[in-house]
């Protein structure tokens, strides 16, 4: 099911300020659209809006909506924490636990919301992934695509309300993110769970977003369809 | 030579009962003072840090005198625990055991809190992310991987445990049977005319015991660091 416009509330509604030493970062965007694209050069903050949406950081001002539902509200000294946020993050390195097999990696996510065992989602993310031939290894004997799906998966199968994804093929070569863009189509298309994308990537955000948040110096340059990205 | 008196073997049982016991009870205390110091600022970091180093630079005789004065029948916290739980440690093994967790202590911490210190915060980020309370987090990402460094704390302390001698004899004294290990059954054994041969055997022996606890820490910390490698 595709669902472009949700109902009553903004999917995702950014309001923040902070101050990161002489950086600061000012941002402000409302989004219905089930791919966000946060784009911008290193340094423009796009890694901090997302670690803010995960909770992993708190705005010195403002307030943050997932699914209309406030996890910050400074005004209100509001800070849900990242663990009761039923987020799903994917990491630029992968981070997957090393002393679990992948097929525990997976399994992490729906113990710990104490989601019941879901084998037919477990079979869908494991095709659509193509991982299910490496649930036996541990993290250290995969390549870093393997890697990278396997954190993809371990995120999806937690069953998040909203996926943030922070550069997750920045840490690979060409070849290997050729690998993985195929994944994140299929992920884009036959999953319904509405994304956050961060990437400085103009190419990549073309091919998966829908909507783009551009940032520069803090501040939010431009918003609108992948047309303003530059070529 | 190698015919062992029953006396001996009492003695090398003790010796074992009171390190195994003392280690045991060392290590939970060890685990958290570890994560406390690895993890937290807190206001008196530096005197507990100081505090748990003392035994290392005390005159042994000093810490079994103070543990005398404090845990006697007469003692403030001895009389105390004497007679609301009916636990006696002067002149009793339990003493024993206890004088040598004490001494042991820094030893047992130490690997504890650089096996601590040198988890990657950002996979106990990621299982935030994933659902996972603090609590949860603590024993399903921070315990296991620092599980080489807690063998390793836990088989140094023992290892110390079974050879200590200046604070238990000060505290419990050379009591066969109730109080005499191996370390004080030597030490009678060289002041006994003709002892030298049964000396020469309970040293061999405790030579034994603490190579054996070598390896055995030098196997375990090898194939816990492969799990927490990922292999």
């Amino acid at each position: 099911m595709h669902c472009d416009a949700f109902t009553g509330f903004d999917m995702l509604s950014v309001n923040v300020t902070k101050q990161l030493g002489e950086f600061r970062l000012e941002a402000a965007f409302e989004s219905n659209n089930r791919i966000i694209g946060l784009f911008g050069a290193s340094g423009s903050g796009k890694s901090s809006i997302i670690n803010m949406i995960a909770g992993l950081s708190k705005p010195d001002e403002g307030t943050i909506s997932i699914a209309g539902e406030k996890m910050d509200d400074t005004t209100a000294r509001l800070h849900v924490p990242p663990y009761r946020r039923r987020i799903g993050y994917v990491f630029q390195d992968a981070r997957l636990f090393p002393h679990r097999s992948v097929a525990q990696n997976l399994d992490y996510g729906r113990r710990m919301n104490k989601l019941s065992p879901d084998a037919t989602h477990l079979q869908h993310i494991l095709k659509l992934l193509d991982i299910g031939l490496l649930q036996d290894r541990r993290p250290g004997q995969l390549s870093g695509g393997e890697r990278q799906r396997v954190a993809l998966g371990r995120a999806l199968l937690s069953k998040p309300r909203l996926l943030l994804m922070d550069e997750p093929l920045g840490a690979l070569d060409q070849d290997r993110k050729a690998e993985i863009l195929p994944y994140l189509e299929r992920l884009r298309d036959e999953e319904n769970v509405p994304m956050v994308y961060v990437s400085h990537d103009p190419d990549e955000l073309r091919q998966l977003a829908s909507q783009i948040v551009m940032l520069k110096h803090g501040r939010i340059a431009a918003f609108g369809g992948t047309e303003i990205l530059p070529a | 030579m190698f015919d062992i008196t029953p006396d001996e073997w009492t003695a090398i049982e003790l010796s074992l009962r009171i390190a195994v016991v003392a280690t045991l009870v060392s290590t939970p205390l060890g685990i958290a003072v570890a994560w406390l110091l690895a993890r937290r600022n807190f206001w008196g970091k530096a005197l507990l840090d100081a505090v748990i180093h003392l035994p290392l630079v005390l005159p042994p005789v000093v810490t079994g005198y103070l543990l005398l004065l404090n845990f006697g029948r007469r003692g403030p916290i001895g009389e105390f625990l004497d007679k609301y739980f009916g636990l006696v440690f002067s002149f009793r093994w339990t003493g024993a055991a206890l004088a040598c967790g004490m001494m042991s202590f820094p030893l047992l911490v130490r690997p504890m809190r650089l096996s601590i210190e040198a988890i990657d915060r950002r996979l106990e980020q990621a299982a935030g992310t994933l659902g996972a309370a603090p609590w949860q987090v603590f024993l399903t990402i921070t315990l296991p991987l620092a599980l080489p460094g807690i063998l390793a704390g836990m088989i140094m302390g023992f290892a110390k445990a079974l050879g200590e001698f200046g604070a238990t004899i000060t505290f419990v004294s050379n009591i066969p049977g109730e109080t005499q290990t191996i370390s004080s059954a030597i030490y009678s054994l060289i002041q006994t005319p003709f002892g030298d041969t049964a000396a020469l055997r309970l040293v061999i022996i405790s030579a034994a015991l603490a190579i054996g606890a070598l390896v055995a820490s030098e196997l375990f910390a090898r194939h816990a660091l492969r799990r927490v490698h990922g292999l």
